[in-house]
């Protein structure tokens, strides 16, 4: 008995290991390794990063080109801008903007959204009439310029354009899962536990929020990316992240006066950055498409 | 077919409706006191006081809305604090130079989009269609303020070939139509390629191949003409949000268009000037929208039975 129950788990352990090769094989590697990284660099950014992101440095030169160019130092790889301050250490300090404001402000849409897409879809009526006027409406407004007017209005901070991000791209949740819950609605689950006597929030919450939860996770992923662009450009326009706090976009913005001087450094770095990360979560996304949720493969 | 083109009408309305009280009271919540912000610091308070009745915002809040919903109506928007003119007339003043780069960048768009579709759902699963994919994936990816400014330093600085700024010849037109377009290339690219892929599946498809005729006239004269109905449907909405969202890209290249216009009314706090161009906008959209809808319908009876 002993070596049967022996055998049959070391099966299950062979199943176990072979299912995750398949996962590890599967997964785009290298998407998963730049937001391995990035994470770990917005984390340890003050570990990492040589000098202090908002200071000038002392012994180089303003607008120094990076180390491979004449005139470079190694005291600042990819150069200094126009304050001499080191651009490699603001890059580094600038990916924790946008993983904050990423996936904060993808967090904050995806709870409005999948709240008022469960709720219209469940509870019809009159709510969901007023939800999806709402919806309609909010999505009528171009994004970002809906964005840069609510920026302007409640002024320029980092958890402003959390808020204000979220307040915009919450209508696309609501829509598709709204969409999802008319159908679970019918399900036979749904119609037994109501039948037992369950509250509207308990099948609310338990069982139909759980069967939206997949809906969500692939559309945030593809929220991420487009939250994080929205981001920089509203810094890009000055109505985002204040100075002196690194931000890509800022950076972006703060090299635009000497464009034409030739500093290219301080603009291909900072939107390297932006697209090497849209560019992982994109992938991520929609390799998260494909697997947990077929029916969203057109989307 | 007609009632659901009035159910549709009537939920543009409420649409319209949402969307100006919305923009109506985060401005009045918000917006701060526009008498104070358009005079000097030490204003005398009756002077204050003649501004702000010269500007209708002495009244209550409902009276303020229900004047400007009848306003728009007699095709009045508002009269902008600081160009002193009517946001009517300024908006209108600035959309033919949106209505050039919204055109630009839309061919910019499609002449790179619908190629690369077509061959990527011909070449199914091939490297072509990795390039394809690849296309899209980047197209989506790279924000498009900074491929405008890479442009700027390629081509306006290293190479010298075009201006770097404002409007004028085709020439001006180029570098902004291109990092304004290379965003929608991507979305174009997608279009193409599962519309093709869904056509190319059909039954008289499959009828064009066994009658024998060669592959490029099935692709070409077949296939590709009603794939790309869906795709123009989208052009139309598509030129509808270029027309009027390309604040980031007109700011750049200084182009003297609605996006500009837009961005200099909300940093100065220039509330008619906003509201009424974000009311335009609205009705542009949620008419292209109104007019999609219709058409899906039109052509697919099922649409019209879901709501």
């Amino acid at each position: 008995m002993a070596t049967i129950a022996a055998v049959e788990r070391a099966d299950r352990t062979a199943d176990i290991l072979k299912s995750g090769f398949r996962l590890a094989r599967e997964m785009p590697l290298l998407a998963l390794l730049i937001l391995t990284l990035l994470l770990a660099v917005a984390i340890f950014a003050n570990l990492i990063a040589p000098h202090d992101p908002t200071l000038p440095l002392e012994d180089t030169d303003f607008f120094a080109p990076p180390v491979w160019m004449e005139g470079g130092s190694w005291n600042a790889i990819l150069g200094t801008d126009f304050q001499n301050r080191d651009v490699f250490s603001r890059l580094i300090h600038g990916s924790r903007v946008s993983i904050i404001v990423g996936i904060v402000g993808t967090l904050v849409a995806g709870s409005i959204g999948t709240s008022m897409g469960v709720l219209s879809g469940y509870l019809g009526g009159w709510v969901d009439t007023i939800i999806m006027r709402f919806t309609d409406a909010w999505l009528a407004l171009p994004a970002l310029i809906f964005a840069i007017f609510l920026a302007v209005l409640v002024g320029p901070s980092m958890w402003n354009i959390v808020i204000i991000l979220g307040a915009v791209f919450w209508t696309r949740y609501a829509r598709v899962i709204r969409g999802e819950v008319l159908t679970l609605r019918e399900r036979d689950f749904v119609r037994l536990s109501e039948v037992a006597g369950a509250s509207k929030l308990r099948v609310m919450v338990r069982h139909i929020l759980p069967n939206v939860m997949n809906t969500t996770l692939v559309l945030a992923s593809l929220t991420i990316g487009v939250v994080i662009i929205s981001e920089a450009s509203l810094s890009f326009l000055g109505v985002g992240v204040p100075p002196p706090a690194p931000a890509w976009g800022s950076m972006l913005s703060e090299a635009r006066p000497t464009l034409l001087t030739g500093k290219w450094w301080l603009t291909v770095f900072p939107g390297l950055a932006i697209m090497l990360v849209v560019l992982a979560t994109q992938i991520m996304g929609d390799w998260l498409r494909v697997r947990l949720d077929p029916q969203l493969r057109n989307l | 077919m007609r009632q659901f083109i009035l159910r549709r009408v009537f939920y543009s309305i409420i649409t319209l409706f949402i969307i100006s009280i919305t923009i109506f009271s985060l401005i009045r919540i918000a917006g701060g006191d526009p008498a104070r912000l358009y005079s000097e610091p030490g204003a005398r308070p009756e002077d204050l006081a003649r501004l702000r009745a010269q500007w209708g915002l002495d009244k209550s809040y409902p009276e303020q809305y229900f004047s400007f919903v009848g306003n728009i109506f007699k095709g009045d928007l508002g009269t902008s604090f600081q160009y002193k003119r009517p946001v009517r007339e300024l908006y209108f003043a600035r959309l033919p130079a949106s209505l050039q780069l919204a055109a630009g960048a839309l061919i910019v768009a499609m002449g790179i989009g619908i190629p690369v579709g077509i061959i990527s759902a011909v070449k199914l699963n091939t490297w072509w269609d990795s390039l394809g994919k690849l296309t899209a994936l980047f197209g989506l990816s790279i924000p498009n303020f900074w491929l405008g400014l890479l442009l700027l330093i390629v081509f306006g600085l290293y190479l010298d070939i075009f201006p770097v700024a404002g409007k004028g010849g085709i020439s001006n037109l180029v570098l902004p139509s291109v990092a304004l377009g290379w965003y929608f290339a991507g979305s174009f690219m997608r279009l193409t390629r599962s519309s093709m892929l869904e056509v190319l599946g059909s039954e008289y498809i499959k009828l064009a191949r066994l009658k024998g005729l060669p592959e490029y006239v099935v692709v070409a004269k077949h296939a590709f003409k009603n794939a790309l109905i869906p795709v123009l449907t989208w052009a139309g909405l598509y030129l509808v949000l270029l027309l009027n969202t390309a604040v980031v890209i007109e700011v750049i290249y200084a182009w003297p268009g609605i996006g500009n216009l837009l961005f200099s009314g909300i940093f100065q706090r220039d509330f008619p000037l906003v509201q009424g161009a974000v009311i335009i906008i609205g009705v542009m959209i949620v008419i292209a929208n109104l007019v999609v809808d219709i058409l899906y319908a039109y052509i697919d009876p099922r649409i019209r039975l879901t709501r």
